[in-house]
Order: structure tokens, then C-alpha cells, then sequence
């Protein structure tokens, strides 16, 4: 049993500060995971070198795997920091704030982008309106478990970290978004408006841009068929092309 | 008058379902968050929401559920609103439905039921084992849309800091202080939601999100927003212990075949389903959670002389379980290293749902006119006992009715906010900035996470699943103490960046305020009810307790007022959960 939990982390104070390591020493307790290791940290701010220092800032909120707030590189690793937990990391424990996305202060990053990219692929089926007209369409329950799949998508952003394609001279919107359009045009409903969809995402900074590497299926914490899914949206912008051109006023 | 706007704060089920109902009506809507609102808190919610869509073919029925929710709640909610509810539930599933959420389905791809606690009825509509995340998602992917139409605008990281008064006393906007750049604006609106979700941070640990403190609750609490029903406070007898949070163990898991036992004389003992054999396991949560309790703290026969009783799953087949309750085995797995589906888990009740919240009318306005306040931040539906799965499904409704009333409200108004004075807006917006002010120059000796630590243990120890008088006397002199300790707060970080410490601080007193309108409405309270149990008064007294109790904030500490229940509908009956139809 180790005596200390030994931090390495990796801090800036602002969007246009120069970031700095700063390590942390703790007394051992079992079962403890980063996010209660940082709140512990807070209550007595004091860096390995005995010198006071501010609290670590980083997002958080669930603190159950659901909400996808605390991302953040641990040991190399792309992942929350709430399950995360110490007795299976190996020390010290480096935490680095997500490198795809700008620094808002110490772990806590911006991830705006990623909510804009759900607007820009319209992830939405088109109800006509909040009130109620009966029963929703029928749907399989093996239909239902292939959604459920990628409906469990909590935009943490492990996917476009971990994306080679993903980066400052890339508009590629990476592999989450892509899933959603999968996900909204097998709905009933939503399929819909299924090729409007599809034109998002043969644009620039869509489909073409994916370099398969397959990185992103391997980083999803919540195990969405994410290759699967561009395979499929693969298939489904041909066939569009096919029809578009056939049908071609 | 298309011009008039709404300020709709939080975006959890209340708040995003408030925001459709009232941007399809083509009035525009502000919508703050202390986070993106597809991360609220409304996610975690695993078990299910409750309709009687009756897909099971046992003769479920809006009025059983009506009764259900009455009952369990020991006949402490005013009965016509809940009525509304359970008559819309369905309605409600069905939206969802539309939206795209993925519910379990039936082999003819209905919608899945499964059994909560307190019912006889599969009455939980689920959508695996991540309901409200799903929900959540359905209804945030509805609002984009409408946020690319230009309806909606979010302001995601900004704090709600307070309510924007006009002399005549009428709600004309806010105050909210963005959390990167901590700059603080007010901002004009004919009529504001609260919808701002619960306060389990009170309680230190709890099974709630950590930015579950109720301090939007607190704020307007002091000014003049009355706090109904505090000492209303749900343990979930499900809990797993933990340093950061105690996370749950759904209802779900009992409700799919789980059963609660520990040794005695060497041997299982399935203490719920000797003690209660009508409802067995799924009793509803009040009570088991004080079985449990009464098993590990009175009896001491807790797992290994701990806290804890077993939770067991492991007779159920693996692929149902995982098909079931997947999510939630897998939160449960993920933090103890354990498969549930080999051990059972180890369990303890928990802080989980605040009945009580700020005091509404049936159309969930505040006492302040234009301050409309929705979901588990409201006091309306739960009386003193929340079922199961009814919590996503009253901030689905109240997010629902809120939005018609909300236009009814500013339709009626003969001045638009934008025609108040400049200087109504500065003087809040002032007072604020120097409360922020007097926090960057707090430079004692105490420590903000230390003293919430000691609320917690406070509350967990002196206003938890059993209360006695003196115990009550102690903690208010406690949370006094720690007022008083508040003052000399050393804040560890002043840049004016990001600065999470010094939002931590200002919430920290608006959870004391709470605190204290909930122990010392428990100790108020001689009876017992729902989940306010003394064992000094352990019957429930009709006669002088069948009472909303209503908190006002003066400067002097909380001052409490009682009114009727509205009991028009179903004549309140003894609350037995141990003989079938008990009491009825
Ligand atoms: C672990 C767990 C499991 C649960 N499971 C179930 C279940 O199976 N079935 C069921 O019916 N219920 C369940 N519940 C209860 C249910 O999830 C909640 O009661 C419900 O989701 C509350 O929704 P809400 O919209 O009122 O608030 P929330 O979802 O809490 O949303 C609050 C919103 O307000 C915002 N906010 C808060 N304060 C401020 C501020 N000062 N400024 C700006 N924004 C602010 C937040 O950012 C957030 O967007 C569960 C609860 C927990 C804790």
C-alpha cells in the first residue's frame, strides 16, 4: 500500500497563460477515485514542495460516468476523472486538460464546438410540437438496442481527442456527431428528414474527412459503435448520391 | 406581443420542457446554466417515469396512479395538481416518444413497463438503465433546435445569482455571473422560471450531481420567495457508500427482482419481506429506508458490523440483468471493483430528493409575481414521500404547465420589462457585485470545503432518517456556529478567472440558509410522516400536522407558517405498506 498519492498536474491559469506542472502529495486512502483526490486537495491547497497554491480547477458534476463533465487525460489516457479510480492508476498520476479543445483554466476546457456540431448535423427528430397526439410510432426492441447504443453518447469528447484527424487545420467534426446522424435517421420519425442530414455531413469537415484510423471507437467510454456508424453513414450518403443523381431535375 | 421574453433558469427536465412549451409559442427564451444543460443533473436518473400507459394488461388506470402518489406521499400534496399530472402522464411518455427516446420496448414494440416500489402496477416507462439521461437528451436535442432558429439563447456556465425586483415588488429579470470571465450582468425579462433541480449538497455527500446545492432556491428564499415542506428530505434506501458522492443503487434493481438481507443467527434474513409481506421488497423508499436503519444502527446487524446491508441480484440470469439494468451494474462495478451479478452489493439509505422547494401556486408562480419556479425545486407534488420514478416525471410536467401559465402571465401584463427603469437592474446588479466583492476580500482562517463537510456530517447525523428534538436543537446550533465561522472564511484563490472557490463560497451560505429551514422545520414538526420520522412522535397527527409548512426568510432566521392541504379528492386513510390495500 502506497504512503502518498503523488500527483502530476498540468496547470494554466487562463486561456493565454503559459501552463506549468505542479505536483501533489496526499496520505494514501483506499477507494478513491481523481475527482474526490482533487476535492481532498482543495480543502488544504499545499503543492509537494509545502508551498500554498490555488485549488485545481477542473469540470465535474455527475460523478457517475453519465455526464462526460470530467474528461481529462490521465496517465496518457483519455477518460473522467470520477472513475478514474487511484488504486488501479499507476503513480504518479499525470492529469493534462484535453488537448483539442481551448484551456478555460487548469483541466477545465471548452467544448462548445461539440454542441455546435449537433446543431450543424441537425440532431433532432422535427416533431411538430410539444403537446401531446398519442402514441409514438412502434418500434423493435432489437432496433431499440441499436439506438440505445448510440443515444448513450454523453459528448465527453474522448473521440476527438482522440482523433489524428481532428486538429487545428482540420474542420473535421469528428465521430460523435456522425454516430447522431446514424442515430436520428434510423427513427422512425426522424428518418424523416434523413438526406438533410446526410448534405450536412458531405460537406467539408464531414464524412470524407474520417482517416479511419479507428482511434475514436477505442477511446469511447460508453462503447458506441462509432466505426460501425460511419460505415454506415458511408453507405447511406452513396446510396443518396445514387438517388440524387437519378432523380436529377 | 412577440417581443416579450422569458428567462428560464436551469436546463434539466423542467427547465428545457418549459423552454419548448414556451419558444413553440413563438415568444423567445434566455435559458441559463450553471453547466451545458445536456450535462444536468436530470441525467442521472436511472429507474424509470411513471405512467399509467398500462401496455402490461393489468388494468392500471390514471386514477391508481393518482391514488398511489397521494398515499405514498402520506397525504401531504394538495391533491388537484397531482391529479393533472397523473391524467398527462401518458401524454407526456408519448412526447418523449415522438423525440426520439429510446424506451425499452415489448416484443410488440409498445412501450416496456416495469414495477417501482409503493405501486401494485407496472406503471415505469425505461429506457435501460439510463432513463434520464435519455430524457435529458430527448429534450436537448429539441431545444437546439430551436436555439439554430434563433429562439433560444443559452447562456451554458453562467450562475444565477438573483431575482431583479421592481418597486411594485413584480420579478423583472436577473442577475448571473459568468463562471469563466466572473463578470456579473443583469439581465430584463417579463417573467423568470426557476427550474434549478434539488439540494442534496446540503447533506454533504448525497446521491445527487455536486452542483445540486440548492443556493437558487436560497437566494430568492432571502428575498421573499417562502420554503415550503423543507424537513421533507428522501434517504434512498439504495445507496453505496463513497468519498466523493454516495451513488445509487436505482429502485430498479428491487424493482426487477432484488431483495434486501443481512445475517441473523448465521443466516440470510430478508428482513423487508417478513416485516412488510404485501409489498416486500418494494416498500416504498421512507420505509425501507428506515428498516435498513433500523436493522445495521438499532439492532447492529449491519454486513460485517458496518452500515450496510446486502442488495442481491445474483439469482436473476446475467443477460436479463445486464439487458435490464445494464447501466446502472456497470456504475455499480465501475466504482467497487464488484460484479453484481456475482455478489450482492452492499448498500446504505442515502440523501436523495428534496419534497419540499419553494412554495408555488397551482400554476407554479412564486410569491413574487413573474418568478415562476419548476421541478424538484418546487414543493407541489410529493407530499412527505416521493414514489419512485414520479420525480422525472413532475419535472417533465411542471416544465410543462409552467410554459402555458408563463404566457398567460406576461399576455396580462401592462408594461414589458424592457419599460422598467434602467436603475432597478443596476441597483440589484450592484448589490451583487459587492456581495462578490466582500467574498475576494475574505481573508480569516476557515476553510469553505472544510465547514461543508461539517454541515453534512451535521445533517446526515442530527436531520436524517431518524430525528429526535434534541438532536434538531443541536444541529440548528450548529449551522449557526457555522454562520458565524463563515465570516471568517480564508478564500485560497482570488484571481478573477474561473474562480470556483468563490462561487463555492456564496453557495455555501445560501445552503446554510437552507439548512436551516430544514432541521428546524423537522424539529417543529411533533408527528411523523413520510420521510419525517420521530420515534417520540411516531404517529401521523392529522388533526394539527396535516399542514404545508411555509418558511420565511427574515433576518433573524426562518419563520414558519402552516396552511391546509387541499385533501378535496381522496379522504386521507392510515398508511400501511405491510397487508395488501393497507388502510384503504
Ligand atoms: C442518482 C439519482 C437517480 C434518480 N433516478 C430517478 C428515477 O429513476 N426516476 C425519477 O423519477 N427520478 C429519479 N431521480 C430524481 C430526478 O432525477 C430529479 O428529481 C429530476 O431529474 C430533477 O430535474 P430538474 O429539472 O428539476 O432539475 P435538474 O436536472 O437538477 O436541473 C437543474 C438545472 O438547473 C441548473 N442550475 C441550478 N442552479 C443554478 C444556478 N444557480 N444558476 C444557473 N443554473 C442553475 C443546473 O445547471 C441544471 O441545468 C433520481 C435522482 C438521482 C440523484
Amino acid at each position: 500500500m502506497p504512503e502518498y498519492i503523488h500527483l502530476k498536474i498540468k496547470r494554466q491559469d487562463g486561456p493565454n497563460e503559459p501552463s506549468r506542472w505542479e505536483e501533489f502529495k496526499l496520505p494514501y486512502k483506499p477507494n478513491m477515485n481523481v475527482v474526490s483526490v482533487l476535492m481532498e486537495l482543495r480543502k488544504n491547497p499545499v503543492n509537494a514542495h509545502g508551498q500554498k497554491t490555488t485549488p485545481v480547477v477542473w469540470d465535474c458534476t455527475c460523478l457517475e460516468e453519465v455526464c462526460g463533465a470530467c474528461t481529462m487525460i490521465i496517465n496518457n489516457k483519455v477518460r473522467q476523472a470520477c472513475s478514474a479510480l487511484i488504486d488501479q492508476l499507476s503513480q504518479p498520476i499525470i492529469l493534462r486538460p484535453l488537448t483539442k479543445f481551448p484551456v478555460v483554466r487548469d483541466l477545465q476546457v471548452d467544448r462548445q464546438i461539440m454542441f455546435e456540431h449537433l446543431k450543424q448535423v441537425k440532431a433532432w427528430v422535427n416533431i411538430d410540437g410539444a403537446f401531446d397526439l398519442g402514441r409514438g410510432p412502434r418500434m423493435s426492441e432489437h432496433d431499440r438496442k441499436v439506438a440505445y447504443q448510440l443515444s448513450r453518447c454523453m459528448t465527453c469528447g474522448c473521440c476527438m481527442e482522440a482523433c489524428p484527424n481532428v486538429n487545428s487545420k482540420s474542420d473535421f467534426i469528428g465521430a460523435a456527431p456522425l454516430a447522431q446522424v446514424r442515430l436520428f435517421n434510423m427513427h422512425p420519425l426522424g428518418k424523416m428528414d434523413k438526406n438533410q442530414r446526410l448534405d450536412a455531413i458531405m460537406t467539408k469537415g464531414g464524412l470524407v474527412d474520417c482517416g479511419n484510423s479507428q482511434n475514436c471507437v477505442m477511446a469511447c467510454p460508453k462503447n458506441v459503435p462509432l466505426t460501425t456508424s460511419i460505415a454506415d453513414l458511408n453507405r447511406q450518403t452513396t446510396l443518396y448520391s445514387f438517388s440524387r443523381w437519378f432523380n436529377r431535375e | 406581443m412577440a417581443s416579450q421574453k422569458v428567462i428560464v433558469v436551469g436546463g434539466g427536465l423542467a427547465g428545457l420542457m418549459a423552454t419548448l412549451r414556451i419558444v413553440e409559442k413563438g415568444y423567445k427564451v434566455d435559458l441559463f446554466s450553471l453547466v451545458p444543460v445536456k450535462r444536468s443533473h436530470s441525467l442521472c436518473a436511472q429507474g424509470g417515469i411513471n405512467a399509467a400507459l398500462d401496455t402490461k394488461g393489468e388494468g392500471d388506470s390514471t386514477e391508481q396512479h393518482f391514488y398511489d402518489t397521494i398515499y405514498g406521499g402520506d397525504f401531504l400534496a394538495d391533491q388537484p395538481p397531482v391529479k393533472d399530472m397523473c391524467d398527462n402522464a401518458p401524454g407526456i411518455i408519448y412526447l418523449y416518444d415522438r423525440m426520439g427516446v429510446v424506451f425499452s420496448r415489448t416484443p410488440e414494440g409498445l412501450l416496456d413497463l416495469r414495477l417501482f416500489g409503493g405501486v401494485k402496477k407496472r406503471r415505469t416507462a425505461f429506457a435501460g438503465g439510463t432513463t434520464g439521461q435519455q430524457l435529458l437528451y430527448g429534450l436537448d436535442s429539441q431545444v437546439r433546435k430551436f436555439e439554430a432558429q434563433g429562439l433560444v439563447t443559452k447562456y451554458e456556465g453562467w450562475e444565477f445569482l438573483s431575482a431583479v425586483i421592481d418597486d411594485q415588488g413584480v420579478c423583472r429579470g436577473i442577475t448571473a455571473q459568468d463562471l469563466a470571465s466572473m463578470e456579473i450582468h443583469s439581465f430584463a425579462a417579463d417573467a423568470v422560471v426557476l427550474a434549478t433541480g434539488g439540494a442534496g449538497m446540503i447533506y454533504g455527500r448525497s446521491t445527487n450531481s455536486i452542483i445540486c446545492t440548492g443556493a437558487a432556491a436560497g437566494r430568492v428564499f432571502q428575498q421573499g420567495v417562502e420554503f415550503a415542506n423543507g424537513e421533507f428530505v428522501q434517504f434512498h434506501p439504495t445507496g453505496m457508500l463513497g468519498d466523493d458522492k454516495t451513488r445509487l443503487m436505482s429502485e430498479a434493481s428491487r424493482g426487477e427482482g432484488g431483495r434486501v438481507w443481512t445475517y441473523k443467527d448465521g443466516k440470510p434474513w430478508y428482513f423487508l419481506e417478513e416485516w412488510y409481506p404485501a409489498y416486500g421488497n418494494l416498500v416504498p423508499r421512507d420505509i425501507a429506508s428506515r428498516a435498513i436503519y433500523k436493522v445495521c444502527v438499532e439492532m447492529g446487524l449491519g454486513i460485517d458490523g458496518k452500515n450496510q446491508v446486502y442488495l442481491d441480484l445474483t439469482h436473476k440470469d446475467p443477460e436479463f440483468l445486464t439487458n435490464r439494468l445494464g447501466g446502472i451494474l456497470e456504475i455499480y462495478q465501475q466504482f467497487t471493483g464488484e460484479d453484481p451479478r456475482k455478489v450482492p452489493m452492499r448498500i446504505f439509505p442515502a440523501p436523495h430528493y428534496f419534497m419540499g422547494g419553494m412554495h408555488v401556486d397551482w400554476n407554479h408562480m412564486t410569491a413574487i409575481p413573474g418568478l415562476f419556479a419548476a421541478g424538484e425545486c418546487d414543493h407541489m407534488y410529493h407530499g412527505a414521500n416521493r414514489l419512485g420514478a414520479n420525480s422525472l416525471l413532475s419535472a417533465s410536467y411542471s416544465g410543462y404547465v409552467v410554459g402555458p401559465k408563463v404566457i398567460e402571465y406576461i399576455k396580462g401584463l401592462d408594461r414589458s420589462a424592457t419599460d422598467v427603469s434602467q436603475s432597478i437592474f443596476d441597483r440589484e446588479r450592484q448589490r451583487q457585485v459587492e456581495i462578490d466583492e466582500a467574498v475576494y476580500r475574505m481573508d480569516g482562517n476557515e476553510d469553505p470545503f472544510i465547514l461543508h463537510d461539517e454541515l453534512g456530517d451535521n445533517m446526515m447525523t442530527n436531520v436524517g432518517v431518524v430525528r429526535y428534538n434534541k438532536n434538531l436543537e443541536l444541529a440548528d446550533a450548529k449551522i449557526q456556529e457555522l454562520m458565524e465561522r463563515y465570516k471568517n472564511i480564508k478564500l485560497s484563490d482570488t484571481r478573477p478567472w474561473a474562480n470556483q472557490t468563490v462561487m463555492f463560497v456564496k453557495q455555501l451560505w445560501h445552503m446554510l440558509e437552507l439548512a436551516r429551514v430544514i432541521a428546524l422545520g423537522a424539529l417543529n414538526r411533533n408527528e411523523s410522516r413520510g420521510a419525517h420520522y420521530k420515534p417520540d412522535y411516531p404517529e401521523r397527527n392529522d388533526e394539527e400536522w396535516l399542514k404545508t409548512t411555509r418558511a420565511r426568510w427574515t433576518p433573524d432566521g426562518p419563520k414558519f407558517e402552516y396552511s391546509d392541504v387541499d385533501i378535496s379528492l381522496i379522504k386521507p386513510v392510515q398508511r400501511r405498506y405491510d397487508v395488501a390495500g393497507g388502510g384503504k
